[in-house]
């Protein structure tokens, strides 16, 4: 798979919520190759302060049309909301594995379950799997009324779209997870779940899906140095019965930015995220 | 009007640059050969090999500070053999000098490697006897004794090129270097990481698992071309600099101070160009300066 380093310019970078931006350039090399859940690596400052490029997921493709949508976090995110339309963008990509849409059978219902943020790389994916005539579900989680991001879009693709807001100003009030829970109590089709969240929610689901068999990918989020597999710093405990490594620990740290970032929701070692 | 060039044979490992990719950085130069062109680099050393394969630290492994990064990765590696049945073959197709660093907890486990990687198409060994994020091996090149005796016995082993890395956490940077010369070495490179920490005050934890950790990046460059200029005016074999190299004007600088040859680590994380850009900086600081070839800088140093 190649990868490239394009400098584009910005065409738009639009506060979409309290502290979330949607930006978006042209980059014909990435967007004809991209595969949902793939990330791109950005770099956010001209200095040497912050460092390191940010890994920032594919949000949306519109012909050669790139989109991110991202939450600002720190200075590195800070800076990346400063810049404006016709600013220059240096981006690594595409990088990553990306979900494994392309296997969601006909007797399979996708659902896409996104907290906060993570929401950000299911649009593309909804995108993706609405063009191949699947029929789908999205569960969103927020904070609040004002802090939902993409309704209005998931919903133009008709997507059946459920949200909930932890104080019950919009959509059921609690958490994404009792969204998921009566998605699966409340069906005889067999799930295929696509999850993309903060740590904390993604533990439940797995808590959940683990009871009931339900196969699930999970899009993890990890500080990154390299981004392309090649220095280690962003590897995570991921099951192994036949580790080679240690045998008796039945794990291998694998790469989230290589290897991942989504992985099945089984292999994860979730007490050491 | 001589024809420009950036030749350079260090310890008997030609290269057509004097830009290597620094341990760690860069995997086994197969992650980032679909980005750029490797078959330009003067020469690869590979991320540090052991015997056996291992595991490294929990994370985090890395955390980002002003100007740089600290890493506490702890040489996660697939092992020896692992390395010469599918990287090296691999790594071979680039025509690229490949160096490879091999580091152990024990001096026979070292001896065992250097035996190992004797005839399989290595242009060199870099013993790493410094990484600060393993138990024992940062001890090695923190006394020019110990040095002395592991170089010595890796010496008899194998007639590679032998590169010694050296760690800059230490009294003086000069006696590891003179042990390690003395020991049958035909060059150092230098530094490895310097030992850091970083802190999150509202969990009052440190960030890194490992609570310490390498730092690298631009913050190190001046503590790293101190080190190189101080090394190279007390040894007779070739140094190869490395630490904080971003630009061309700074591996210049280390060029200048003494080193025959640059590392770029962190860098390549930042823009995976900058080898390449480093190249073509050169070249034109020697166009500029009426200089032909790579002996007209190194350790130029007014």
């Amino acid at each position: 798979m190649k990868i490239f380093n394009v400098k584009k310019e910005i065409i738009e970078n639009k506060k979409v919520s309290s502290n979330c931006y949607r930006m978006t350039f042209e980059s014909k090399e990435i967007a004809c190759r991209v595969k949902p859940g793939q990330f791109l690596h950005i770099k956010c400052s001209d200095t040497y302060d912050p460092l390191l490029r940010r890994p920032i997921s594919v949000h949306s493709i519109e012909n050669n049309i790139i989109g991110i949508l991202y939450k600002v976090i720190g200075r590195g995110t800070g800076l990346l909301s400063k810049k404006t339309s016709g600013d220059p963008i240096d981006v690594i990509g595409p990088l990553g594995n990306g979900f494994d849409y392309q296997l969601v059978s006909n007797c399979q219902l996708p659902i896409l379950v996104g907290g906060g943020i993570g929401i950000a790389p299911l649009y593309f994916l909804a995108q993706r799997l609405v063009e191949r005539g699947s029929n789908i579900t999205v569960l969103i989680g927020a904070s609040d009324k004002c802090n939902i991001l993409c309704i209005d879009e998931l919903k133009k693709l008709d997507c059946k779209v459920k949200v909930s807001t932890d104080d019950g100003s919009f959509g059921l009030r609690g958490t994404v997870i009792e969204l998921l829970k009566k998605e699966i109590s409340s069906t005889n089709s067999k799930l295929k779940l696509f999850v993309c969240g903060p740590v904390p929610m993604l533990k439940q689901v797995n808590q959940l899906v683990s009871k009931d068999n339900v196969s699930s990918q999970v899009s993890l989020e990890r500080q990154m140095a390299c981004g392309v597999g090649a220095c280690m710093g962003c590897s995570i405990k991921i099951r192994n019965p036949k580790s080679e490594i240690r045998k008796n620990k039945m794990f291998d740290y694998k790469r989230v930015c290589k290897d991942g970032p989504v992985f099945d929701i089984k292999e994860v070692v979730w007490e050491d995220i | 009007m001589r024809q420009l060039s950036l030749d350079i044979n260090i310890a008997g490992i030609k290269m057509k640059n004097p830009i290597i990719t620094a341990s760690g950085t860069f995997g086994y130069g197969l992650e980032y050969s679909q980005l750029i062109d490797i078959k330009k680099f003067g020469a690869i050393v590979t991320k540090t090999i052991t015997l056996e394969p291992r595991i490294g630290n929990p994370q985090p492994r890395i955390v980002e500070v002003v100007g740089g990064m600290l890493n506490s990765i702890g040489l996660q590696n697939p092992g020896a053999k692992v390395f010469i049945e599918e990287k090296l073959p691999k790594l071979k197709e680039y025509g690229v000098p490949i160096i490879a660093n091999i580091s152990g907890s024990k001096e026979a486990e070292f001896v065992k490697l250097a035996d190992l990687f004797k005839d399989i198409g290595l242009s060199g060994l870099e013993l790493n006897i410094s990484c600060p994020n393993v138990e024992h091996a940062g001890l090695f090149a923190q006394d020019a004794d110990t040095t002395y005796k592991l170089v010595r016995k890796v010496r008899k082993v194998t007639s590679l090129p032998l590169i010694v890395k050296l760690t800059p956490n230490v009294t003086d940077i000069t006696l590891i270097a003179r042990a390690a010369e003395d020991g049958g070495a035909d060059a150092i490179s230098l530094i490895n990481t310097l030992i850091g920490m970083s802190i999150d005050i509202q969990t009052k934890r440190p960030k890194l698992a490992n609570v310490i950790g390498g730092l690298s990046g631009p913050a190190v460059k001046p503590v790293a071309l101190r080190m190189v200029y101080e090394v190279s005016k007390k040894v007779r074999i070739p140094v190869i600099g490395m630490g904080g190299i971003m630009t061309s004007d700074d591996a210049i600088e280390f060029l200048l101070t003494g080193a025959s040859a640059v590392a770029i680590g962190t860098a390549n994380f930042v823009n995976p160009n900058t080898c390449c850009e480093i190249i073509e900086g050169i070249k034109t600081y020697m166009r500029d300066n009426k200089f032909n070839r790579m002996l007209d800088i190194i350790g130029q140093l007014r």
